[in-house]
């Protein structure tokens, strides 16, 4: 049994029914869990003294277009060594990959803002360019496009020619 | 005729000028190598609030690699960090063959970590040498520019671009080391090692010098790791966390070197971290000079012409092999389905690539998880309350480079 099966034994063990499926392709643990329970799943992870998934490593979503529900919010998460040590190198002790399926309408999830900071960023990038929205986040606005951009460029359907309006120097 | 009365001056009226003041700094700024905006609130010299706006070097990454067959997305990844772009293409290729399950013969790997080390010095020279010139030492920064530039001579011998390598190829590498490469290096690195030295004289113990990163840009480590901070930035907090010993991949398992980490997070220990990881780099680079003279005529890509194309000499030769390159470049290779996360250290911390196949020639997703992102983040916590001048070292050790932050 790999290390990978060992820790999903874990997680499922931690979160019970709120597993919809798991996967190790590859070596690299992955959960599905539902959408409303995602939040609570992603703050237990974090808590449970044993897996501790103290970093958000990323966060990202997948467009499978033509799928019910349309969207896929991946979650890398990592369990590091958060202490200054003399000895030895610190380790990454496991990864784990969370996913949880977004339908298009309503097209939002709750933010895990509150779990980690580093979803802040990340989840305005995916509200930018997915046009995911996400509840309970203190500043969502888009991060990497401007404002007056139309659309979400990364859903399968924009098209990648399409052109937008050059805007001028706004004062 | 009376004395005119004094006029009463505005301090004792009690309306001294005391509001803060708004100042946008950017996007083009001489300090905000790449372009961000930073706006800022500043009350005399402190910054009250600040608001870090980034994507002015948004170009589509992620919607371009969908559009092409896995290999087209290659020269992408070299224009996400531009100092350091054999990592990126590492990063990449190494995710795609975690999905086709494949594995580099040694002499691929050895080379590979050599490229990769080279690619990390030409960083972390690029960021110490501007850190200076941006606080107003230009000499210090002509030291890292020459060596940075031995650097990339040496990339260019090895893969024929100083900048845009596009070096590392699914399942190996661009091409064999170059004739006379390794006696090249080895003549650099005596050089690069005594603009080191004259490096180091003219700035670590630098009064001015100390004074401007001492002290400023610091975040608690608690923060930090809740801001998913990696690289230099968490190892000069004191977490010796470097992938390549953490989770080593290629051949670092076998070599020999130390992790530098520092004490108090501030930038002076962040450049000290830099300064001994360029050390460290090149005696990393110096084990796999012998491995890769010892191993000469070993193979350094995988047999399988359904992955990596077959030699030149072959393609032009024979029709077995031809037509295998005319396939390859035609429908590119097939990765089979599925989903793979591969990170690397790259000089600015964790670099992954998540990348979601259907099957077909093409990709289906690729997500980069580029590390200055992660860390310009908490940037706002660094400075606010600190001084404006702070900014500038601040950012430079950040090393935020637009283009992996923005894709």
């Amino acid at each position: 049994m790999s290390s990978a099966d060992d820790l999903l034994e874990h997680v499922k063990r931690l979160l019970g029914s709120d597993v919809l499926d798991s996967h190790s392709q590859c070596g690299d643990a992955t959960v599905i869990v539902p959408l409303g329970a995602a939040r609570e799943c992603l703050r237990r992870l974090k808590l449970d003294a044993e897996l501790a998934f103290n970093v958000l490593i990323d966060l990202t979503a997948v467009d499978h277009l033509g799928r019910e529900p349309r969207f896929d919010l991946v979650y890398h998460l990592a369990s590091i060594d958060a202490v200054p040590r003399e000895d030895r190198t610190a380790a990454v002790h496991r990864r784990l990959r969370v996913k949880t399926a977004v339908p298009e309408s309503p097209c939002a999830a709750d933010s895990v803002c509150e779990v980690w900071s580093a979803a802040n960023w990340f989840e305005r990038e995916v509200f930018d360019l997915y046009g995911i929205e996400f509840r309970g986040h203190p500043d969502l606005r888009r991060i990497l496009l401007y404002d007056e951009f139309k659309g979400h460029p990364l859903r399968k359907d924009y098209p990648k020619e399409r052109r937008q309006p050059l805007l001028g120097p706004r004062n | 005729m009376a004395a005119p009365a004094a006029i009463p001056s505005r301090r004792q009226k009690g309306d001294l000028h005391t509001e803060t003041q708004l100042i946008s700094m950017g996007p083009s700024h001489p300090a905000t190598h790449g372009t961000v905006k930073i706006m800022l609130e500043i009350d005399g010299e402190q910054i009250v609030e600040m608001d870090v706006q980034i994507g002015y070097l948004h170009r589509g990454f992620e919607k371009e690699c969908e559009s092409g067959t896995w290999y087209q997305a290659i020269p992408y990844t070299d224009r996400l960090n531009y100092n350091s772009a054999i990592l990126a293409n590492l990063a990449f290729c190494m995710s795609v063959e975690k999905l086709l399950g494949c594995e580099i013969p040694r002499r691929g790997q050895w080379v590979r970590t050599l490229a990769s080390e080279l690619s990390r010095m030409g960083d972390h020279l690029t960021r110490l040498g501007a850190a200076c010139l941006e606080l107003g030492a230009m000499t210090p920064f002509l030291y890292g520019i020459e060596a940075r530039e031995l650097v990339w001579d040496l990339q260019e011998m090895l893969c024929g671009a100083r900048v845009t390598s596009n070096y590392v190829r699914i399942g190996g590498v661009q091409r064999e080391i170059t004739p006379g490469f390794l006696e090249r290096l080895s003549s650099s690195f005596v050089r690069i090692e005594e603009l080191l030295r004259d490096f180091d004289r003219v700035v670590t113990s630098n009064r001015i010098f100390v004074d401007r990163f001492r002290d400023t840009g610091m975040l608690p480590l608690a923060k930090l790791i809740d801001y998913g901070v990696t690289g230099p930035l968490l190892r000069a907090a004191g977490v010796p966390l470097d992938l390549r010993k953490a989770e080593p991949y290629l051949v670092y398992e076998e070599i020999d070197f130390d992790v530098p980490v520092g004490s108090t997070g501030d930038n002076y220990d962040r450049f000290l971290v830099c300064q001994e990881e360029l050390v460290q780099s090149m005696r990393i680079v110096r084990q796999c000079v012998p491995v890769i003279e010892k191993t000469a005529g070993e193979p350094l890509n995988v047999a399988d012409p359904r992955i990596r194309w077959p030699a030149k000499e072959r393609v032009f030769g024979r029709m077995e092999e031809l037509i295998q390159q005319f396939k390859g470049v035609t429908e590119g290779i097939r990765v089979p389905a599925g989903e793979a996360y591969a990170a690397i250290e790259s000089p600015n911390g964790e670099l992954g690539f998540y990348i979601v196949s259907d099957g077909t020639g093409k990709p289906y997703k690729v997500r980069c998880r580029p590390p200055s992102f992660a860390n310009v983040a908490p940037m706002r916590h660094m400075l606010v309350g600190g001084m404006l001048a702070d900014i500038v070292p601040t950012f430079d050790m950040i090393n935020m480079i637009g283009g992996e932050c923005d894709r």
